[in-house]
């Protein structure tokens, strides 16, 4: 590691990204005076905010001179910054979620007649793209920023690249979740966002690989540490997956709506080779980097096993993009592409739990730390929960299972096992080491809150997963149950009839979920602000703060 | 084996080379074929571009995010066929920019609604689905009908339509504007043309306010004609094409 001198030489980057901010400002201005769509209007104008937010702190920033942050061996603020974005996003994923859980509950009191807005059909793009895109993604720009600069031994390559990156995703996501509620969508999941958003996210992943990369060229490690392989894998292959399945022509460029390029059958088969991949390379090969690096840190323990790690990662990577055509089991979709998704999604089976077990096992000689380490028993409970879903998965995608699984709350379920139990927790745990080591605290606010929130968490997934597990299965039987007459049994709103506890018991659960949250939030905030719980003992969380 | 892994570790642009191979296998070879291997789309009759008060009634079910809730694919399965209507068909979403078929039945399929229900009722659910349905979960939709429809840029709509694929005629696009008002209009002048570019289309007043062209209008029209339009009396699924 050496320091940069003081000494103020060229940075290119001073000059490319306040151009990138002030390029996107003027089209915005062109496209909020020219545009004869309202819709339109109103993302201009809450383009060219942003815009200007960004453009105001960057000025503070750089105005006089490169901050201390980007002279020293790691660049940290940007870090900070990713924290906190995922902190605040994540409350706002699941108070929407609880909201639109609510409104399956008790549609005649969640409902305002006379305003489109805040409809189920609305809310629930927002719900999921809050949790996966801003919740999920900041934890993800977060913490590989952190790792890629710990395991190559450089600072972060591109000076204030990565603050382009970090204020345009979060851009892109205020866009998104604004326009959701004004109905701009494509009517794609997990891909709602329009034409122009794609474009702009397009741009910004274009920086985060260029900035990621750049750092790994950088590395005085001869080595690339195996969670940078994961992180790589997850930047390239969203950028593949975004790329191609938002293909589509516009309307004119002064409209929001497009049409996509694809349809039908092919569409299916591409949106879906996208969603499971959302799903494989986001929420899964982005946070094994995040296990890969956080697990062994916080246990004091080498990875299990290194030969482990490569077979399961270049199999991981390989079967999952294989996988998107168990979503269209028995639907138009010619049939030899749904048995190789079926196939690939049973084998899939193997290399995911190959990752459970490498999280898993390295925790062997330090089994005792769960005890005492609610932080570290969240990130293990995540991997359990990871375990779980994997093998949930492979098991709703054989043929037969599927018949009764598919259009089911089962799929929520199963979803939800994964992303409230994996993903969540193991961004939690990641969380709650990141606030300490980069705001140089000597340990958390509070243990025994991490405690609460750790089992307060835990009883709300349960709740949520077994009343939706009952549900589905439930709904799924009704649909095909016949009588004695060979009629069918039952009509279809007697099915929608029979899920309202269900409904009920899931909504508490994402509330108890939320709850936990809440306590993590105001926990790390008092960690930033520097206070120490003063009645707890100190024993077990300092000793891993300070590692 | 591992003394080889070691020089991708060290070589970020080998990593990197190998991750896209590796991760564009699967993407290949189950979506390209897709495209030209012949049986991917069975041969039907009836099928035809969705009419222009369809298609922004469409856009209205995309905006408001029905799929969420809605699928619009009939599996193969006995009970689905007998509470649906025939097991839908690649066919019929071959217009469909983007599909949607839905992932979720929180409310009932609709590829086969079109025709099942009177226009009053469709009203009348959409106002308030509790008032036709007492147990249902869906929202409001009481905004429709007292928004008028924006259909300023339909021509462009359908020439967009046909840049990515769906065979509108220059006809259909110099005719887009007459034909959407022709649609809620059946005793206008341009419905004989109408019916000639768009066979088996429903002509009526669809919202019960001849007075304006609402969204109600464009999105009751496009439930009307969901899985109306393949004539399966000449559809033969035991043929060996049609066998995927």
């Amino acid at each position: 590691m050496q320091p940069d001198a003081a000494r103020s030489k060229f940075r290119l980057d001073l000059f490319l990204v306040p151009g990138f901010l002030i390029l996107g400002f003027f089209v915005a201005v062109y496209e909020a005076a020219q545009s004869p769509d309202y819709r339109m209007v109103i993302q201009a104008w809450t383009f060219m905010v942003c815009m200007a937010v960004a453009g105001v702190w960057f000025l503070r920033r750089y105005g006089n001179g490169v901050p201390e942050d980007e002279r020293g061996a790691y660049q940290n603020d940007v870090i900070k910054a990713g924290v906190i974005a995922a902190m605040i996003w994540a409350v706002a994923a699941f108070l929407v979620g609880i909201i639109i859980a609510f409104q399956l509950t008790y549609p005649n009191q969640m409902y305002i007649a006379s305003l489109p807005y805040f409809n189920f059909g609305r809310m629930r793009p927002l719900h999921t793209s809050a949790a996966i895109f801003a919740f999920g993604g900041n934890v993800l720009l977060a913490t590989s920023f952190y790792v890629v600069q710990r395991t190559s031994k450089a600072r972060l390559f591109g000076g204030s690249l990565a603050w382009f990156v970090f204020w345009g995703y979060n851009t892109f996501i205020v866009m998104a979740g604004t326009g959701y509620l004004l109905g701009i969508t494509q009517g794609r999941e997990y891909a709602e966002p329009e034409w122009y958003m794609d474009l702009w996210l397009t741009i910004v992943w274009v920086g985060y690989l260029l900035a990621f990369l750049g750092t790994i060229w950088k590395r005085k490690e001869p080595h690339i540490y195996v969670a940078n392989w994961f992180y790589l894998a997850f930047i390239v292959t969203i950028a593949m997956l975004h790329i191609i399945n938002n293909l589509a022509v516009p309307v004119s460029f002064m409209e929001v709506k497009s049409f996509s390029a694809m349809s039908g059958v092919q569409d299916a088969m591409v949106q879906w080779w996208y969603g499971h991949n959302a799903v494989g390379f986001f929420l899964t090969a982005g946070f094994l980097g995040i296990m890969y690096y956080f697990v062994p840190k916080r246990a004091e323990r080498p990875v299990y096993s290194y030969r482990l790690s490569i077979v399961h990662f270049w199999t991981l990577i390989f079967i999952y993009i294989w996988a998107g055509p168990h979503h269209l089991l028995y639907t138009a979709l010619p049939g030899w592409v749904q048995t190789l998704g079926m196939t690939f999604s049973i084998m899939l089976w193997m290399p995911s739990w190959g990752g459970m077990i490498n999280g898993l096992m390295t925790l062997s000689g330090a089994w005792d730390k769960l005890r005492t380490d609610p932080v570290l028993r969240m990130l293990v409970v995540s991997v359990a929960f990871y375990g779980m879903s994997t093998f949930e998965g492979p098991v709703m995608s054989i043929k037969t299972v599927n018949a009764l699984s598919h259009y089911t709350n089962w799929t929520i379920g199963h979803v939800h096992s994964g992303t409230l139990g994996w993903v969540g927790f193991v961004s939690f745990g990641a969380l709650y080491c990141l606030v300490p080591w980069l705001w140089k605290r000597q340990r958390l606010y509070s243990v025994q809150l991490v405690e609460w929130h750790f089992w307060v968490s835990t009883i709300g997934i349960v709740f949520y997963i077994t009343s939706m597990w009952v549900a589905g299965i439930m709904q799924g039987l009704m649909w095909r149950a016949y009588n004695s007459f060979g009629f069918l049994e039952y009509s279809f709103v007697e099915t929608v009839q029979a899920m309202h506890p269900y409904y009920l018991i899931r909504a508490i659960g994402g509330v108890l979920y939320l709850i936990g949250t809440l306590i993590m939030f105001y926990n790390l905030i008092r960690t930033i602000r520097g206070d120490v719980r003063g009645a707890e003992p100190i024993a077990a969380s300092a000793a891993a703060a300070a590692a | 084996m591992m003394s080889k892994h070691d020089f991708i570790e060290r070589n970020s642009m080998v990593l990197l080379f190998f991750i896209l191979i590796v991760v564009a296998i699967g993407g290949l070879v189950e979506i390209a074929p897709l495209f030209w291997i012949q049986g991917t789309i069975e041969k039907v009759q009836g099928m035809r571009p969705y009419t222009p008060l369809e298609l922004e009634g469409r856009d209205i079910y995309v905006r408001e995010g029905c799929y969420l809730c809605h699928s619009q694919m009939i599996r193969t399965l006995r009970d689905e066929v007998e509470r649906y209507g025939h097991y839908s068909l690649a066919a019929e979403s071959m217009y469909d920019h983007p599909f949607q078929w839905g992932s979720e039945r929180t409310g009932p399929d609709l590829a086969r609604i079109g025709g099942k229900y009177s226009d009053e009722w469709h009203r009348a659910h959409l106002n308030n689905p509790r008032s036709v349905v007492p147990e249902s979960v869906m929202p409001p939709y009481a905004f429709l009908e007292k928004t008028p429809l924006n259909y300023s840029d339909i021509a462009l709509q359908l020439k967009t339509n046909r840049e990515v694929g769906v065979p509108y005629t220059d006809d259909d696009i110099a005719n887009a504007k007459r034909d959407l008002e022709a649609q809620v209009n059946p005793d206008g002048a341009d419905a004989a043309g109408l019916q000639k570019r768009y066979p088996h289309v429903n002509v009526r007043d669809f919202d019960g306010n001849p007075k304006e062209i609402t969204e109600a209008d464009a999105l009751i029209a496009y439930l009307q004609m969901l899985g109306t339009l393949v004539d399966f009396s000449t559809y033969k699924a035991d043929a060996p094409g049609n066998n995927r």
